[in-house]
């Protein structure tokens, strides 16, 4: 079964409705056939009983008393009314109230256990012939003669058999042309329905590979979700790309100049005689590459939170963890361990919608550029302020120049937020990770004094998910 | 030319006179080879002399075919039938009855066996019951006068024309106007019957026929050669074959066909179900309705040529609306039910106090 269901998945839509209509015509057909076969045998018992019904009232208003003694005269009549059955043979018999007969056929023989029978049908046969018979009573009460006659009337079933099957076959017509109409319909609707996918399909092969502007979305509904996902999928992969490229050049940018740097350094260091030179060139070599390192260190973060913030997962995240965590890592004791660094956590949970490794990353860029340009103490903290999570860095010392500020702001904005120094490019990383979550990046003079930089998001209030 | 011989095995008498109790045949004749291996058993109500070279040009064909040929009165050819077929006794093969009431009543009791070809289907509808039962003559009902005693204008044309012969007080008609005994004619019967059902004409008729003491009496025979011989002046509701057969031998008589309507008559024909040569059974069938059967049929004036020819009879023509058929239907059941015929016995005896 699960071999059929797998296939089943695999099959063209064209064939799953096809399979749907067949299957519809099929149950449909057998359903209809067997109520058009049982209509037609109700409406040719009901309509030919009538005619035996009106044939037998007939016959039993033309019984007359005369001197005690029912006279009887056929009404010519009531033949020609059952004659509508042109091909049946007739049987009738008029029962006295002594249940003698009349006239007619002996052979009609009542139902059993029908003695007291009001007026109705039943089926019984005539010469061997199945036939139906109506039964209707005429109450007499005369001087001469009282009690009841009974007027038995039946014919064989050749025109009710006709009129049924008449009655089915046409009704088959009628379902075979509806059936037909049906395939058809369904031929030409899936034809169409089929049509804008096909011409997806073929404005997607017929694309430029590094095409990836949006589809035209001028496309049935239900179709238009697909397309929308394909288009934000596009958009996304588009902004990859464009990251991906930024992060290319800046990298190419950034690393030749300090590599230039060490390569001028190494060539003095070649050329110098002087071993007091020649140790302070090698100490200026180990500063760049040290430097240099740290850039890297950077710019590799920097790529991992772009990248991250396209694809990685929104979970649940607590800043105060996220800054337990950097606290902990303890790099700033390597990096500058002259500073004081603090950890300042609020009292309830701050929990946003994030990815818990690039927050990190943001954080560690704050907290390397507050170590690196600002002055001791330094403190890192996170916690909720007027319904907002915030994870923040501060330090003691005056901060950037306003209009480095704003002029950082710009690039941000301009997207050229990588080509500046190390400082700028841990600004950088901040503002794309709180850009990839729906947050800002704030740097402020406190007014107390001192300089903070803070990532703000919308809190995610506790039990919502 | 092969050698064709028939037989006279018994004559009652020719035109014999029917009986009413006995059950015996009037006539019997055989046609074709004596050592015929196939004998088929015909049993009619028509004449020998009528029908038998009907039965010669089919048996022309046929040399391994004989006809035993058995001319019986309507009554007891209809108990007879209904006997054998009740007791699934192999009688006759084919029954050809002018009481065609009787025939539909055996043919409801299921004693027919079913047949279906090209040519049964061609039959109209009214002359076709159950493919069991087939009419194969068309013999008009006539009125019959003596051409010397009914001076010209008094030829009554229609029936209205009749009461008006019979209405005056000393109307030179009353007492010489012949019908049917329907008592006794099976035949005479079923024109009556037929006749109230057709128009109301029929009660002033038989009203006038009372008055006017009209004799009743049996067979087309004793009735057309009683005009002849000026016995009556008039005959009404004669089989018009007949008349016509007579009327070639004896121009004394004229023929009038009712203009007002004219009953025709088709003989029924079935074949039993207790047949022993059904196959033989349903080529004489065939026979009667193919051209070469229905030529012959003209030929003994089975099929009247009164009904087609545009002169006519005395210069008679109908219009085809007056025609009636009296068609094979189950409603013919009703003139053989017994109360019902009791009934319009009655009503019969009524109107014929009886010699």
């Amino acid at each position: 079964m699960p071999e059929f269901f797998r296939r089943f998945a695999a099959t063209s839509l064209t064939a799953r409705v096809a399979l749907g209509i067949s299957l519809l015509l099929i149950i449909g057909g057998t359903f209809v056939s067997l109520a058009a076969f049982a209509y037609g045998r109700e409406a040719a018992r009901s309509a030919y009983d009538r005619l035996l019904l009106g044939a037998a009232n007939n016959i039993a208003a033309a019984i007359e008393i005369r001197d005690g003694v029912p006279e009887i005269e056929l009404p010519v009549s009531a033949f020609e009314l059952m004659a509508f059955a042109p091909d049946d043979r007739i049987g009738y018999r008029l029962i006295g109230p002594d249940s003698s007969t009349l006239t007619g056929y002996d052979e009609i023989a009542l139902p059993r256990g029908r003695r007291e029978l009001e007026d109705g049908f039943f089926d019984s046969s005539f010469f061997g012939e199945p036939a139906r018979f109506a039964v209707v009573s005429r109450r007499f009460a005369e001087r001469t003669l009282n009690g009841t006659i009974r007027v038995v009337v039946g014919q064989t079933l050749l025109a009710r058999d006709a009129m049924a099957y008449d009655i089915t076959t046409k009704a088959l017509y009628v379902l075979a042309a509806s059936g037909l109409a049906m395939v058809l319909l369904a031929a030409v609707v899936v034809r169409s329905v089929l049509k804008p996918l096909e011409k997806i399909a073929g404005g997607l092969s017929a694309r430029d590979p590094h095409d990836l502007t949006p589809i035209d979305t001028s496309v049935p509904k239900e179709t238009a979700v697909m397309i929308s996902a394909l288009n934000g999928f596009m958009a996304r992969l588009d902004r990859q790309m464009k990251s991906m490229r930024h992060l290319i050049s800046d990298t190419a940018h950034q690393l030749r100049t300090p590599v230039a740097a060490l390569r001028a350094q190494a060539d003095l260091f070649a050329g110098e005689a002087d071993p007091a030179r020649r140790d302070k060139i090698v100490e200026r070599i180990e500063t760049r590459s040290a430097s240099l390192g740290r850039l890297l260190d950077q710019m590799l973060s920097q790529a991992l939170v772009i990248h991250r913030g396209e694809s990685a997962r929104r979970a649940r995240v607590d800043l105060r963890d996220v800054a337990l965590d950097v606290f902990e890592d303890g790099d700033h004791e390597v990096l500058s361990p002259e500073t004081d660094v603090f950890l300042e956590l609020g009292e309830e949970p701050a929990i946003v919608l994030a990815d818990e490794p690039s927050l990190k990353e943001a954080l560690k860029n704050l907290l390397g550029n507050a170590l690196k340009y600002g002055r001791s103490p330094v403190r890192i903290g996170a916690g909720l302020r007027g319904g907002q999570a915030e994870i923040w860095v501060k330090d003691a010392g005056e901060g950037p120049e306003p209009g480095t500020i704003a002029e950082i702001g710009g690039r941000f904005n301009r997207g050229q937020f990588a080509r500046q120094s190390s400082a700028g490019l841990g600004l950088a990383i901040a503002h794309s990770v709180a850009d990839s979550f729906g947050g800002k990046l704030g740097l402020e003079k406190l007014p107390e004094g001192g300089f903070r930089a803070v990532l703000i998001f919308e809190a995610v209030t506790e039990g919502v998910s | 030319m092969r050698r064709l011989f028939c037989r006279l095995l018994l004559a009652v008498s020719i035109f014999g006179v029917w009986p009413a109790a006995a059950q015996a045949q009037e006539m019997i004749a055989y046609y074709g080879p004596e050592d015929a291996p196939e004998v088929l058993v015909l049993r009619t109500t028509t004449d020998i002399s009528i029908f038998g070279p009907v039965v010669e040009t089919f048996l022309a064909q046929r040399p391994d075919v004989g006809v035993r040929f058995e001319q019986w009165g309507s009554n007891d050819l209809y108990h007879l039938s209904r006997q054998d077929c009740r007791a699934g006794a192999p009688g006759a093969d084919i029954v050809i009855s002018s009481g065609v009431h009787q025939m539909v009543k055996l043919v409801n009791e299921a004693c027919a066996s079913p047949y279906r070809s090209r040519l049964t289907e061609r039959l109209p509808a009214a002359l076709r019951w159950r493919d069991e039962l087939w009419g194969i003559s068309r013999e008009p009902a006539v009125i019959v006068y003596n051409r010397q005693l009914v001076p010209e204008q008094d030829i009554p044309k229609t029936r209205f024309d009749l009461l008006d012969l019979l209405r005056p007080q000393d109307s030179p008609y009353a007492g010489r106007v012949a019908t049917y005994d329907i008592e006794e004619s099976g035949l005479g019967y079923l024109f009556a019957f037929a006749d109230s059902q057709e128009a109301s004409t029929f009660g002033a008729l038989q009203e006038s026929f009372g008055r006017t003491q009209a004799i009743s009496t049996c067979c087309s025979v004793d009735i057309i050669r009683g005009v002849a011989e000026g016995r009556y002046r008039i005959a009404y509701n004669v089989l018009g074959s007949y008349a016509h057969g007579y009327q070639q031998q004896d121009d004394r008589i004229g023929i009038v066909l009712p203009s007002d309507y004219t009953l025709v008559l088709a003989r029924a024909l079935m074949i039993t179900k207790d047949a022993r040569h059904e196959t033989t059974a349903k080529a004489f069938l065939d026979f009667l309705l193919s051209s070469e059967g229905t030529l012959a049929l003209r030929k003994a004036l089975l099929i009247s040529p009164l009904l087609e020819d545009e002169e006519g009879s005395e210069g008679e023509s109908l219009s085809s609306t007056a025609l009636r058929p009296i068609g094979l239907t189950p409603s013919l059941m009703v003139a053989l039910d017994a109360s019902t015929r009791e009934t319009f016995l009655k009503r019969w005896r009524a109107t014929f106090p009886g010699p």
